[in-house]
């Protein structure tokens, strides 16, 4: 078991969780791709392939990715402490602005500036993502196996261009993976 | 008691049947909360979704406490998110157990490798739709509908990323405030 109950980290952990989810607008994975800057990049909490495995068990499970990938993460940090802490840190946010904004709604939803700056932020969440996708994508494109290029192109392809349902999409890379697993073990028996 | 127990009961179904994210978990919480227990019109529902999207967290965990607080004060709204978050709790957990548990099986590195990417090319292409949303604001890809204020931010933004390794937040930040300014410039001239 890779999970350490160290407690060292614990309020480390709640306050990055906490301003990550107080910044992070839009779906969950925004905050994926935030999350992987500050564990992966800047704290080296966790490592990259680490941090895709915990995205796609994210992804695939029931409830909010944002709070799936805190769990995940609050885990690997820091056992079941680790887990409640990364949660409450995440939920945090949303339920005091929620809570606020539900005592005055209309005029916030109607505000002219409140939209031309959220308007302008999403155009800074499009760089934060797509400068996360380059790192990675460039990662893959250096293992030099076509094989996973031409799972990266057609998940795109179905994703992006089909609008697929995410959830067949990871299955069906699943199901790639245990093919790719039998071949190799019959490869491995002939040579 | 009892509104406590159905605002629990209704969204821990939410969290436990929402695989997908925020879009898998609307029509979900749409039937819990005006259909089956009219808490909310739909034109209140509607008004929630936008500020769910105008604001940060997971749509469900907003819903959970705009509800809650509205039918049950904040002890309704403590409740309604617990409830939602969990079914995530219990199930991802155990998840993580089997992750750490059985990762160097060679089956399993094999379906992770393949997994990989293809967690890339969906993380892509969420990036790509905001930007879409961003460059045409919503409207058909044509080079009359291009936003170029939302074009120049993310080109900005992008390189200070990319070629300075800026704090993300603090870009994403910076983007809101010249957003606005720009924005009330540009109708001022």
């Amino acid at each position: 078991m890779e999970i350490t109950a160290s407690r060292k980290n614990l309020p480390k952990l709640f306050f990055s969780t906490l301003y990550i989810s107080a910044f992070t607008f839009g779906g969950g994975f925004v905050i994926i791709t935030f999350m992987k800057k500050k564990f992966v990049d800047e704290l080296h909490w966790i490592d990259e392939e680490e941090m895709l495995d915990l995205t796609a068990l994210a992804q695939s499970s029931p409830g909010a990715i944002a709070v799936n990938a805190a769990i995940l993460v609050g885990w690997r940090v820091g056992g079941f402490p680790g887990m409640l802490t990364a949660v409450l840190g995440t939920i945090i946010p949303p339920m005091a602005i929620l809570s606020l904004i539900s005592f005055f709604y209309t005029a916030f939803a109607t505000n002219l500036y409140v939209a031309l700056v959220l308007k302008g932020m999403q155009a800074g969440v499009a760089a934060v993502i797509l400068d996360v996708v380059c790192g990675l994508g460039g990662n893959v494109i250096k293992l030099h196996k076509p094989v996973y290029l031409v799972i990266m192109a057609a998940a795109f392809a179905a994703t992006f261009f089909l609008k697929i349902n995410v959830i067949y999409i990871i299955i069906a890379a699943a199901v790639m993976g245990i093919i790719l697993e039998i071949l190799n073990r019959k490869g491995g028996k002939r040579s | 008691m009892t509104i406590y127990l159905e605002l629990f009961w209704s969204f821990l179904q939410v969290g436990m049947f929402s695989i997908g994210g925020g879009y898998a978990a609307m029509p979900l919480i749409q039937s819990q909360v005006v259909s089956r227990h009219e808490w909310l019109t739909m034109s209140e529902f509607t008004d929630l979704i936008t500020i769910a999207e105008m604001t940060p967290g997971p749509i469900a965990v907003n819903s959970a406490t705009f509800v809650g607080i509205r039918i049950a004060g904040f002890p309704g709204a403590v409740t309604a998110t617990f409830g939602c978050i969990l079914p995530s709790c219990l199930i991802v957990s155990l998840l993580a157990f089997i992750y750490y548990r059985y990762k160097k099986l060679s089956a399993l590195q094999s379906v992770l490798a393949s997994l990989r990417p293809a967690v890339v090319a969906l993380i892509a292409s969420a990036g790509l739709s905001i930007l879409r949303t961003v460059a045409f604001g919503g409207e058909k890809m044509a080079l009359e509908n291009i936003n170029w204020i939302g074009l120049f931010l993310f080109v900005a933004a992008f390189l200070l990323l990319r070629k300075l390794k800026w704090n993300p937040i603090l870009v994403m930040s910076l983007c809101g405030v010249a957003g606005l300014l720009i924005n009330l410039a540009v109708t001022a001239l």
